[in-house]
């Protein structure tokens, strides 16, 4: 209506209606998602078996990811500080950069290409073959059955993946730092345990939470809206791997920004 | 004809629904009488299956009234409507068994998940067996739906759809992409249920011989198998034939005017009586 009243075609505004009504189903599906916590039935079953496939399923990349990347920053890092002659900085800048961005950006990452096109397809598959519908037939609210525990499973769990990418990180720096660099391993670890205070470790712990409630959504978010048959399903796990991985680095740059401001003021 | 002195277990009334602006129902109305049996014939994409899930509140109409068991579900929440649900068995197109879970599992599920089936814990298992029974699939309980053939996949949804003993059963298409022998005992089953159970049926089918054996024959307990029972399947029974076109309802009535139509559209699903 507007853009009719200055003479321009109401072309634009159609074409951002679907854009804006796609974010607020999201945040529709997120609170229905959000005050199932509260509301029964509650489905621990399908919570443990999720957290076994988000959770125990991923250990081996996340530990594979954390491993390397703290190896090659520990390389990296170690011939910068040469420059200035701070090589015992290692493990100070290694631990810091993992704590902070590389085990949350880098498990997330990792989570959603895994588990967020899983949801997607799975959730997906069902919805094309009518089960979601069936579901509701049925009486179960799928948000409740398929979306919470999904939501639960993946915010209890990516937080501990973090965990474990960081101590997995800081094992594999130690390692180039040792057998490569050749720096003692006291002073590695040393480095590495001082480096750290207690807001890098909230910073660190808060982004997978937030990470694992968007992965997690997105997926599911995705799954629930396809159409289309077997290729639906496959676009929309291609659209929730693209979205979560987008809002990933997003939200990182907000989170960093919050802790970074909080620190200098 | 007179008005059915029956209570009403669904009624449409001047209901319109469409999707992007596409229009998939317009202005639908139709009543559905206890015991009655509503065959609903029409081309794909008629809005066949927007009826039913529309009848079962899985679908918004935009506009108009449905009436399940006397209620107006139009208006109804979600939670409000899993009550109302558990009063109706619904058959999906594609069975829509849950594929992660055993046929056991499967037809277990509306009597463990419905809130309003008060059905204690050591009565499931009996009464799924029943049910599995009953569409003769009595030793596929722990299979999983991968494993059956697309005719015992559609028996076991059966199953699923009948095993809380619902007032009011909606089968979609229940003999698509099915051989007619087997597309014949799926409707035996169908008539099986309506007749033991007493239920009113509302079956959407692109063949007229689902129509014709549903309207025509009843099943026989004593003897375990169909027969032929004269027009109306029975005393307290009736068949009415409903042709969708392009989401409008263009025929109402019983086999016979049916069969005495010449409009083209209707004819071209219409073929004699066997």
């Amino acid at each position: 209506m507007v853009a009719s009243e200055f003479g321009d075609p109401p072309i634009l505004l159609d074409i951002l209606k679907e854009p804006v009504l796609a974010v607020q189903e999201f945040f529709l599906l997120m609170g229905r998602a959000f005050r199932n916590f509260v509301r029964s039935p509650h489905y621990p079953d399908d919570i443990a078996l999720q957290m076994d496939t988000i959770g125990v399923g991923s250990l081996q990349i996340i530990a594979i990811t954390g491993f390397f990347s703290g190896a090659v920053m520990a390389l990296q890092m170690y011939h910068a500080l040469a420059i200035y002659g701070q090589v015992s900085k290692t493990g100070t800048l290694v631990s810091l950069t993992l704590v902070r961005e590389l085990g949350p950006v880098l498990t997330a990452l990792m989570v959603a290409g895994r588990n967020a096109s899983g949801i997607a397809s799975e959730l997906g598959s069902m919805k094309v073959t009518e089960q979601i519908d069936a579901m509701r037939a049925l009486g179960t609210d799928p948000v409740q059955k398929l979306v919470t525990p999904r939501l639960i499973a993946t915010a209890f769990m990516l937080p501990l993946l973090v965990i474990i990418a960081d101590f997995v990180g800081m094992f594999g720096g130690w390692v180039i730092s040792h057998f490569v660099l050749t720096l003692p391993s006291k002073q590695y670890w040393s480095t590495v345990w001082r480096a750290l205070d207690w807001s890098d470790v909230t910073q660190g712990l808060v982004k997978p939470l937030v990470f694992a409630v968007v992965i997690s959504l997105i997926g599911c978010f995705y799954g629930l809206r396809t159409t289309g048959g077997t290729q639906g399903v496959g676009r929309a796990t291609t659209q929730a791997v693209v979205m979560a991985t987008v809002l990933v680095f997003i939200l990182d740059l907000l989170i960093t920004k919050i802790f970074v401001g909080q620190a200098s003021s | 004809m007179a008005p059915d002195s029956r209570a009403s277990i669904l009624r449409f009334e001047n209901v319109n629904v469409s999707f992007e602006g596409v229009d998939v129902l317009q202005d639908l109305t139709f009543e559905a009488v206890e015991g009655e049996s509503r065959v609903i014939l029409g081309a794909a994409g008629s809005g066949k299956t927007v009826l039913l899930k529309t009848a079962l509140g899985l679908v918004r109409p935009d506009s108009g009234k449905v009436l399940v068991f006397g209620r107006d579900i139009t208006s109804l929440r979600e939670q409000q409507l899993f009550e109302i649900r558990s009063k109706i068995g619904m058959l999906f197109q594609e069975s829509a068994l849950f594929d992660s879970l055993t046929i056991e599992e499967n037809v277990a599920y509306p009597l463990l998940n419905q809130k309003c089936i008060h059905c204690p814990k050591e009565q499931v298992h009996p009464r799924v067996v029943e049910a599995l029974d009953f569409v003769e699939l009595g030793g596929t309980l722990e299979k999983f739906p991968s494993e059956l053939s697309g005719g015992m996949r559609r028996r076991a949804a059966i199953a699923r759809a009948v095993v809380t003993v619902p007032p009011l059963v909606l089968y979609d298409s229940p003999t698509a992409g099915l051989d007619p022998i087997t597309a014949h005992t799926i409707i035996a089953l169908l008539i099986k249920e309506r007749d033991i159970s007493h239920t009113t049926t509302l079956l959407v089918t692109q063949r007229y011989q689902d129509g014709n054996l549903i309207a025509n024959f009843r099943y026989n307990s004593n003897r375990g198998g169909l027969e032929p029972a004269g027009n109306g399947a029975g005393p307290g029974a009736r068949t009415i034939f409903m042709v969708l076109r392009e989401g409008r309802l263009v025929f109402e009535g019983d086999q016979d005017q049916l069969e005495a139509s010449t409009d083209s559209y209707i004819t071209k699903f219409v073929k004699q009586r066997v």
